[in-house]
């Protein structure tokens, strides 16, 4: 099964992120680079905005995303409360 | 192929040879010397000597390298790069008496100097 | 009274209200005068409304993470210049890859804002259009970003100071813009498969992860920081790019081969543009990231392979040329430097021979190609320098008539054999480095006869600046055409070994270390 992935700058509020991730996709595997994260996960991919507000003690819109987004792979459903990330259609 | 458009596509083409002065594009690589990284380009009269091309053109290029001053030009193998057919150009005719045309190309060989390092260098 | 307090609309609602819903079919005038190129490619549409928007961001959500990006990146580089961050890079050598990044990838960024600028306006389905105007002023954004990035290093060090002029005239720049020339004035559902889907989506990691990888891991906060910031775009991009092919190809059957062609095509002129990034990762980093051949393993076969997978539901194969880029990634690197080393007089960034535990890096990452072929090589050069006799090359190359390369490119089955291919137009004669570049020719030649090929236009005598006289007494053809680049002779161009920047990088640094 090919691997969505998605690839954040590492600052104070993607490490919160990436954790929430991490909680949410218990197959997913984490790539450490120099000032990058790259987190791919088999078939699908679910980053919840409830799960980041938890780790990042205040409210978060899931768009605000875009400022730390480097890149990512897979189509993308995108409300208010989830964010998905996958090869299934 | 045409080019799918909305109206008729068609362009003069770039690089005729009414616009290099008189010359006309003449490409050469030699076969096995990669130490120059790519054939080269020049814009040669159509009457220039075919066997004036070794210490006019060649020369001033592919000098550096310690194989040029052993080639016996007399054993130099010629060919058409495109098709790779093997040329016996006439040294004593013009390059357009040769039957070179704008913009071909050729390329020889020096059997016996295949470059440095053997890897065609 | 309580106020009766409206429930708050979803994300999917808003973004359809705020873009669609602002849409309408023209009545005044019929859609196709309004819409006049979005039919002539062949590619047929049955529904607009099929467009499944991959990002739903409205205008007032736009504005306000771009801004925001925008602060993030100026407070960065104002500290990194208040800093004299340009000290901060492992060596002076680094800086090359940044005059290599401004001069060929910055004027591309400001030709796709052109663009997407134009295909946002001529694509008659209101998703696209909202998407590629987005895409249009995050292009801008990019270009401008770049340009002020860069403008701390242009402050020291030299081949920066004009990339727009540079771009229409030097001879390795033809490439990249020969590139976006071919994308740009195609129509609006090619441009997208171009760039939309090729470039931003299939190669975009092996154009920027390198180069913002090689800032990070070699102290350049600034690169870097542009570099994250112009990727955050680029996830909205690539997004609207596989949208885009995934919508062309389920309206119709009838595109699938459309599609496949424009893919093969340009999945095959990225990669040849890449080369220079390829030459960049394993030459011009002192503090290497990966080889090229890694890269290319990770994010084009790997990558690649599942996206390709994913589209082959619609009958779309994996591009034609990965067969011959999947040969070329162990050799294509070493090629392409070895031109620029000796080249690097006609060009505005220095060029230098890998030292010895570079080489061995070498050695490790490209253990079937370097050392057979491509060590012997420098070795001798180098050996030369310290003779004396640094290697340069002063004589014109023949270049392929579509990538505009150097023929430098060998036999997929024989690296010590340039390949040569040729096609018969119209009665003119026409090179190519590969079947892939023929063959593109061969399918469209109107468009390629009308290139702008640099070697043949310094013949025609059209590459002197204006008012020069090539019959005068004195004249230096080479010295001219550096003018007509506003390459300045002695600074910009050359070995790296004895350049100004070389010796003002060290100074600088010392001083910065004395008192």
């Amino acid at each position: 099964m090919s691997n969505v992935f998605i690839a954040f700058q590492r600052n104070e509020e993607t490490r919160c992120i990436i954790d929430a991730i991490l909680q949410d996709n218990p197959n997913a595997i984490v790539n450490e680079q120099p000032a990058m994260v790259k987190i791919d996960v088999p078939g699908s991919m679910t980053i919840k905005r409830a799960t980041i507000e938890e780790k990042m003690g205040r409210s978060f819109d899931l768009q605000e995303m875009q400022i730390h987004l480097i890149t990512l792979s897979g189509y993308i459903d995108e409300t208010d409360e989830e964010f998905n990330l996958s090869w299934k259609h | 192929m045409t080019v799918v458009a909305r109206e008729k596509y068609e362009f003069a083409p770039k690089d005729t040879v009414d616009k290099f002065h008189g010359a006309q594009l003449l490409y050469i690589g030699w076969e096995d010397h990669l130490m120059f990284c790519a054939p080269f380009c020049w814009p040669v009269p159509p009457t220039m000597r075919f066997g004036d091309i070794p210490q006019a053109l060649l020369a001033p290029a592919y000098g550096a390298h310690p194989d040029f001053a052993k080639i016996d030009w007399n054993k130099v193998e010629w060919y058409d790069s495109g098709s790779g057919r093997r040329m016996q150009p006439d040294v004593n005719k013009s390059i357009a008496e040769n039957g070179l045309k704008h913009k071909d190309s050729l390329r020889f060989r020096t059997p016996g100097l295949d470059g440095l390092k053997g890897c065609s260098f | 009274m309580d106020a009766k307090v409206a429930k708050k609309l979803g994300l999917k609602e808003r973004y359809a209200l705020m873009t669609r819903g602002l849409g309408w079919d023209t009545s005044y005038q019929p859609m196709d005068k309004v819409f006049p190129y979005d039919r002539f490619e062949g590619i047929k549409i049955h529904d607009w409304d099929k467009w499944e928007d991959p990002f739903r961001m409205t205008m007032d959500a736009y504005w306000k993470y771009q801004a925001e990006k925008d602060r993030k990146l100026y407070a960065i580089i104002d500290a990194f210049t208040q800093n004299n961050g340009h000290l901060g890079v492992t060596d002076a050598r680094y800086i090359n890859t940044l005059k290599l990044f401004l001069t060929g990838i910055s004027p591309l960024e400001y030709m796709a804002h052109r663009g997407f600028a134009h295909v946002g306006r001529q694509m008659r389905g209101v998703g696209p259009r909202v998407a590629c105007l987005m895409q249009s002023i995050d292009e801008i954004r990019h270009a401008q970003t770049q340009i002020h990035s860069m403008s701390n290093y242009n402050r020291h060090y030299n081949g920066f100071h004009d990339p727009m002029h540079m771009i229409e005239r030097i001879w390795y720049l033809s490439v990249p813009r020969s590139f976006f020339d071919d994308a740009y004035t195609s129509g609006p559902f090619e441009f997208m498969i171009a760039i939309g889907f090729a470039f931003e989506y299939v190669l975009t990691n092996l154009l920027f992860v390198p180069f913002i990888s090689g800032a990070a891991y070699n102290g350049d906060m600034g690169a870097m920081a542009f570099g994250f910031s112009a990727q955050s775009d680029e996830a909205r991009h690539m997004t609207l790019g596989l949208e885009c092919v995934k919508f062309m190809l389920e309206q119709d059957p009838d595109n699938v081969p459309i599609v496949q062609r424009w893919i093969d095509k340009w999945t095959w002129r990225g990669t040849r543009v890449l080369t220079l990034v390829g030459m960049m990762m394993d030459y011009m980093l002192p503090k290497r990231v990966m080889s090229w051949r890694e890269a290319w393993d990770i994010y084009f076969e790997q990558n690649g392979g599942a996206l390709f997978n994913d589209l082959a539901r619609y009958g779309i194969k994996v591009p034609a040329c990965a067969a011959q880029a999947a040969i070329d990634k162990e050799h294509v690197s070493h090629q392409a430097w070895a031109v620029f080393y000796q080249y690097c007089g006609v060009s505005n960034f220095h060029a230098w021979t890998p030292s010895p535990s570079e080489m061995d890096w070498l050695s490790n990452k490209y253990p079937n190609t370097f050392d057979k072929y491509y060590r012997p090589r420098f070795e001798h050069w180098a050996e030369e320098a310290r003779q004396g006799r640094r290697f340069n090359n002063a004589t014109l190359p023949q270049i392929c008539q579509v990538c505009q390369i150097p023929m430098f490119f060998t036999e997929p089955n024989d690296p010590t054999k340039i390949c040569y291919r040729e096609s018969v137009y119209k009665s003119e004669k026409y090179h190519f480095c590969s079947d892939h570049c023929k063959a593109i020719f061969d399918h469209e030649p109107e468009k390629y006869v009308q290139a702008w090929l640099p070697p043949h236009q310094i013949y025609m005598g059209n590459c002197f600046p204006e008012g020069v006289d090539p019959t005068m007494p004195g004249f230096n053809a080479l010295d001219e055409v550096l003018k007509y680049y506003h390459i300045n002779k002695g600074r910009d161009n050359g070995e790296f070994v004895g350049s100004e920047d070389e010796k003002n990088f060290s100074a600088w640094r010392e001083l910065a270390g004395k008192n």
